[in-house]
């Protein structure tokens, strides 16, 4: 019951989500709360977090506990690093293969080494905190946006991993590398849309 | 006797709770501001409603796809899932390609055979091995992707079509399946085998179509 009403919430919050945009949007609660928002209104963030979190929690509490600090500090350190370093966010297409990478490790099921998955962790939170921080340093209190954003990552990583990492049911693990293996398949579709766009 | 009292007190304010919260979370899911477009965008490939619905406009797409799940069911466990996953998958590299643009000969007949090919083995409840069922399913995949990657305009959120477009696919995978359960009995074995043989002969209809 408890584990249908946490996937029926991401599924919601999935659906819910609007078309990526450039800037914040503006909840009308100050920069960190915008920031607290972010990740659930841009789904190019929030699918590689979701698979990320699938694959940890299908990995194991040890695994899920490294990846929920590892994921919200690169991705902190990328938004930092990008607000001192002026350069263009990294092609449309990386992001993409790094949904498809983190989708099929979870659909394959493997044991996987965790020092794989956090690495993975801290180069997907770095190479979409990079992406995000190039637009917050723009704006007036972009440092509280960020924090917020990383917040809003551990709080979905920490929820989603924590219960996942608990499955003991067969169907319901057959069930998480299904939504690995939709994830790696949207990743597959964005890579040839970024391919047709020349991004 | 005051004790399990006071503890069956606990427990329904706690399930009072869980509903509360599950009602507060469902009414900030419903209420979720979502952001104003400044621009109108051009063709369908929009959102997620048109993503979601690409792969019921087709009925060669939809039999076949139904026909996975039905044979998935015939199989059992693990190719139940194993297949449901394969599909979409390879059904996303096909897309993938055709959005690249890169052309891949007779489209419209793979599709036909696909469903002559998925209707016949449901039919016949043919039982090959796993890695020979999911090539089979895998193979057919890459012209049913390859046709909607081609037939998409650009857009200007291919994220939400795409996300559309996959859990559609899945769920139709998904309705094979549940169909699939009536396998259980001697009369759903051979009503779904009528449903396999409808599906092939349908297959050979698109055949004709797309020959013609």
């Amino acid at each position: 019951m408890k584990h249908s009403v946490i996937l029926l919430s991401i599924g919601a919050l999935l659906l819910a989500a609007s078309p990526a945009q450039a800037h914040l949007m503006n909840s009308g609660f100050g920069p960190f709360y915008d920031g607290l928002a972010h990740p659930f209104l841009v789904p190019d963030d929030l699918l590689p977090v979701i698979a990320l979190t699938l694959l940890a929690g299908l990995r194991g509490a040890r695994c899920g506990r490294w990846v929920v600090f590892a994921l919200p500090s690169a991705w902190l350190a990328g938004m930092a690093a990008a607000a001192v370093i002026h350069l263009p966010s990294g092609p449309v297409w990386m992001t993409c293969a790094l949904t498809i990478v983190l989708g099929a490790l979870a659909a394959a099921d493997r044991p996987w080494p965790v020092a794989l998955v956090v690495g993975l962790a801290a180069v997907a939170g770095a190479t979409h905190g990079f992406g995000n921080g190039r637009e917050l340093a723009a704006i007036k209190g972009g440092g509280l946006a960020m924090a917020g954003i990383a917040s809003a990552l551990f709080v979905v990583s920490a929820l989603t991993a924590g219960q996942l990492a608990t499955l003991r049911a067969h169907w319901a693990r057959v069930a998480v590398r299904v939504a690995g293996s939709w994830i790696a398949a949207i990743g597959l579709l964005m890579l040839g849309w970024s391919m047709r766009t020349g991004q | 006797m005051k004790k399990q009292k006071t503890e069956s007190t606990k427990l329904k304010t706690l399930r009072r709770a869980t509903r509360i919260s599950q009602g507060v979370f469902w009414a900030a899911v419903l209420m979720w501001p979502m952001s104003a477009l400044a621009h109108t965008r051009g063709g369908e490939a929009i959102g997620f409603l048109s993503g979601a619905q690409h792969p019921v406009s087709g009925l060669d797409h939809v039999l076949a796809m139904i026909a996975v799940g039905l044979w998935g069911a015939q199989l059992g466990a693990p190719a139940v899932w194993v297949l449901p996953v394969t599909f979409p998958m390879v059904m996303a590299f096909g897309g993938m390609l055709g959005l690249m643009g890169v052309k891949l000969p007779g489209i419209e007949i793979g599709i036909a055979a696909s469903a002559i090919a998925l209707g016949f083995v449901v039919f016949r409840e043919a039982k090959p091995k796993l890695w020979l069922a999911a090539v089979l399913v895998g193979f057919f995949a890459v012209f049913h992707g390859h046709a909607h990657g081609t037939e998409l305009p650009p857009g200007g959120n291919g994220l939400l079509y795409s996300i559309g477009f996959v859990i559609a696919t899945g769920c139709l995978h998904a309705t094979g399946i549940a169909i699939g359960l009536i396998h259980r009995w001697p009369a759903g074995r051979a009503v779904l085998r009528l449903a396999g043989g409808g599906v092939a002969v349908a297959g050979v209809l698109f055949l004709w179509r797309a020959l013609a």
